[in-house]
C-alpha cells in the first residue's frame, strides 16, 4: 500500500540525481505533495514559492522556457484553480512544465470539499497540448514521473493522498496513451482511473464477477482504439473515477464513443455533487465509489 | 557562433552623443509610424500603450541588450518579456528594425496565419520571449527565466515591461514578493507608467500610488525615469544592485508622439482610420 504522492516524491528525488535540469517548485505544501524529499536533497534546485500558486506556475513556465524541467506542485484543486496561468503561461507557451496535483477526489477525507481536486481533469483536458496522467499504484506512478521527464510538453499528473494497493511490479511497462487491460472479462467493461481501479478489481473479487477492467492511467490522450474494441465486445461500458463525471474520464469516453457512433450503452460512475468531510472510507462509501457502491450502480445500470 | 552583440559595436547609428540624439529622434518617429501603419492595416490594435513604450524598447535594444537577430534563441542573450502583451506592435517594430524578420511582415499583423499575432506568441515568433496578453503573467515568467539564468550561471539579464493597469493584477504582487526573496539582481521590471487603461485613468480605475513606496517596501531597488528621454533611459536601464531586483518607474505619455492621441484614453485600443493615419504620419514627418 502506498500513496502515489509518496511515489512521486521518491521518484523525483531520484531523477534529480540523473538530470540536473529538473527543478521543483512548491507553494507551502511540500510536506503534503512530498516534494520535500527533493528540497532536502537539492536545495539549490528547489523553490519554495509560498502560498502563491499563480506566481509559482508562471515562474515554472519561465524556467521551462529556459530549458529547465520544472515540477510545480500543490493540491490538484489549488493548482488547476490557477487556470489562466496554466492556459496562458504554460499551455500557450508550449512550456515543458510538469504540474503535480495531489489530493485528488473525495478520498482525501476530513479536510472536505475545499481541498478536493474534483474538476481538475475537466479543466485541463480542454487545453490542446496538455497531457494528463493518473497512476493507479506506486510502480505506475514512478514510471509516469520518469515518462513525463522525457516527454516534452505540458503535463498534469493527478495523485492521491490515500494509499492504494499494489497493482504492478517492475515488469510492468507504462505506455503513453495506451490503457492497461487488467482483466479481460465479458459483458461489462469497467474503465477506471486511480482509486476506482481498485474498487472495480474488488467488485470482480467480492461479487464473483467477470467484468473487463481497464486502468485508464493516461487521461489525455485517451486510448480510442481500446474504447472502440471494448464497445464492440461488451454490452455495457462503465467509467469510474473519483472526479466529477462532467469533464473527466466519463466525459472523455462519452465523447469518444459518440464520435465512433457506438451503439453500446455507456454509464458514468463518479462524483456529481460537492464533496464533504468524513473519513476516506466513509466518503468513498457515501459517494458509491467503493466496491459495494460500484457494484450496486452496475446492477442498476444492467436492470 | 553566437557572440555577445552590442549595438555600440555594430550599428553606425551613434558615433557621437549629439548624433545619437538626432538619430534617436528619427528612429522613434519611424517606429511610431510603423506602429500606426500596422495597426491601421490590421484594423484593430492598441496604439496608446504601444506608442508610450517606444523609447524604452529603443534604448533597450539600442544600448543595453546583448542579442543576435540571426540566432534569436542564442542562450546567452538578454531577454525582454513584454508582459503588457497588447503593446506588441512596438516590439514588432523594433524587432523588424533589427532585422529579426523582414519589414514587410509588419503589415501582416493580426492577419490569419501571421507570426505577428495580436499578442505575442513565442511558438510562432521565436524572436519574442514568451506568449503574454493575459495581463499580470509576464513578470512571473521573467522571474523563472532569471532563476534559470542564475542556475546556469549565465550573465544574461532579464527585462520585463509591465503596464500600469496591468499591475492591478494580484499575480504581479506575488512576484513582487518572490523576486527579492530569490535575490534576482539580473531581473529588471520597467513600468510603462502612462496613466491610462481601457476604462479610464489608472488612478481612477484603481489607484496605484504610492507606487515607488510600494515596490521599495517589497525590497526592490526602485528608480524613476522620464520614459521618453533616451539619454536618461540609457543611464537608468542598465542599473543593477547586487542581491536585489530593480523596478524602474518610467513616466510616459499614452499615445506619445501623435498630438491627438496623447493622453486620450480612447486610443488605448482602436485603430486609426485613413484620415487619422495620414494626419499622424504627417506629424511624425513620415
Amino acid at each position: 500500500m502506498k500513496a502515489t504522492r509518496d511515489s512521486f516524491g521518491e521518484e523525483v528525488a531520484q531523477l534529480g540525481e540523473l538530470n540536473s535540469n529538473i527543478v521543483v517548485l512548491d507553494a507551502d505544501l511540500s510536506k503534503s505533495t512530498k516534494s520535500a524529499g527533493f528540497a532536502k536533497k537539492f536545495p539549490e534546485r528547489f523553490f519554495e514559492m509560498g502560498i502563491a500558486e499563480a506566481n509559482m506556475i508562471g515562474t515554472a513556465a519561465g524556467l521551462a522556457l529556459s530549458g529547465k524541467i520544472p515540477f510545480a506542485c500543490s493540491f490538484g484543486a489549488f493548482i488547476t484553480g490557477r487556470y489562466d496561468q496554466i492556459r496562458m503561461s504554460v499551455s500557450y507557451n508550449r512550456a515543458n512544465v510538469k504540474l503535480i496535483g495531489t489530493h485528488a477526489g473525495v478520498a482525501i477525507g476530513e479536510d472536505g470539499h475545499s481541498q478536493m481536486g474534483l474538476e481538475d481533469v475537466g479543466l485541463l483536458r480542454a487545453l490542446p497540448n496538455m497531457s494528463i496522467f493518473q497512476p493507479a499504484d506506486h510502480e505506475e506512478a514512478k514510471q509516469i514521473i520518469r515518462f513525463v521527464t522525457k516527454h516534452h510538453g505540458p503535463a498534469y499528473i493527478r495523485l492521491t493522498r490515500q494509499k492504494m494497493p499494489q497493482l504492478y511490479d517492475e515488469n510492468y511497462s507504462y505506455q503513453y496513451g495506451q490503457w492497461d487491460v487488467l482483466h479481460e472479462g465479458k459483458d461489462v467493461a469497467l474503465i477506471a482511473t486511480g482509486e476506482l481501479v481498485h474498487s472495480c478489481m474488488a467488485v470482480n473479487d467480492l461479487y464473483k464477477k467477470d467484468y473487463s477492467i481497464i486502468n485508464a492511467s493516461t487521461l489525455k490522450p485517451i486510448d480510442t482504439k481500446l474504447i472502440e474494441r471494448l464497445s464492440e465486445h461488451h454490452k455495457l461500458i462503465v467509467t469510474a473515477e473519483d472526479h466529477y463525471v462532467i469533464g473527466g474520464l466519463g466525459s472523455a469516453v462519452s465523447e469518444c464513443m459518440a464520435e465512433l457512433g457506438s451503439k453500446t450503452p455507456l454509464r458514468r460512475i463518479g462524483v456529481r455533487e460537492f464533496g464533504e468531510s468524513g473519513t476516506p472510507g466513509n466518503l468513498l462509501k457515501h459517494f458509491q465509489l467503493d466496491a459495494e457502491g460500484v457494484h450496486a450502480q452496475i446492477q442498476q445500470f444492467l436492470r | 557562433m553566437p557572440h555577445r552583440l552590442c549595438i555600440k559595436n555594430f550599428m553606425t547609428r551613434q558615433p557621437t552623443s549629439q548624433k545619437l540624439e538626432e538619430n534617436n529622434e528619427a528612429l522613434s518617429r519611424k517606429l511610431r509610424a510603423n506602429i500606426l501603419k500596422m495597426i491601421h492595416a490590421a484594423g484593430s490594435g492598441h496604439p496608446g500603450g504601444s506608442l508610450s513604450c517606444v523609447e524604452i524598447l529603443m534604448t533597450l535594444f539600442g544600448s543595453v541588450l546583448h542579442f543576435d537577430p540571426k540566432n534569436p534563441r542564442w542562450v546567452d542573450r538578454d531577454r525582454v518579456v513584454l508582459s503588457k502583451g497588447h503593446a506588441v506592435p512596438a516590439l514588432y517594430a523594433i524587432l523588424a528594425e533589427y532585422d529579426y524578420f523582414p519589414g514587410d511582415w509588419l503589415m501582416s499583423l493580426r492577419k490569419l496565419g501571421s507570426p505577428l499575432q495580436g499578442h505575442p506568441d513565442v511558438a510562432r515568433l521565436p524572436a519574442v520571449e514568451a506568449a503574454t496578453g493575459s495581463l499580470g503573467q509576464g513578470l512571473s515568467i521573467a522571474q523563472g527565466i532569471a532563476m534559470a539564468c542564475k542556475l546556469d550561471k549565465r550573465d544574461s539579464r532579464v527585462f520585463c515591461i509591465v503596464g500600469d493597469g496591468e499591475i492591478q493584477e494580484g499575480q504581479i504582487w506575488e512576484a513582487a514578493m518572490s523576486a527579492p526573496k530569490f535575490k534576482l539582481d539580473n531581473l529588471t521590471v520597467i513600468l510603462d507608467y502612462n496613466h491610462g487603461q481601457i476604462d479610464g485613468r489608472s488612478d481612477e480605475v484603481m489607484n496605484l500610488e504610492p507606487i515607488v513606496d510600494k515596490w521599495k517596501a517589497f525590497n526592490w531597488n526602485v528608480l524613476e525615469v522620464d520614459g521618453h528621454d533616451c539619454e536618461a533611459l540609457q543611464r537608468v536601464l542598465p542599473t543593477q544592485v547586487p542581491g536585489k531586483p530593480t523596478f524602474i518607474v518610467a513616466h510616459t505619455i499614452k499615445g506619445k508622439g501623435v498630438s491627438f492621441m496623447e493622453g486620450v484614453i480612447d486610443w488605448h485600443g482602436k485603430a486609426p482610420n485613413d484620415e487619422e493615419l495620414a494626419k499622424a504620419l504627417k506629424e511624425l514627418g513620415q
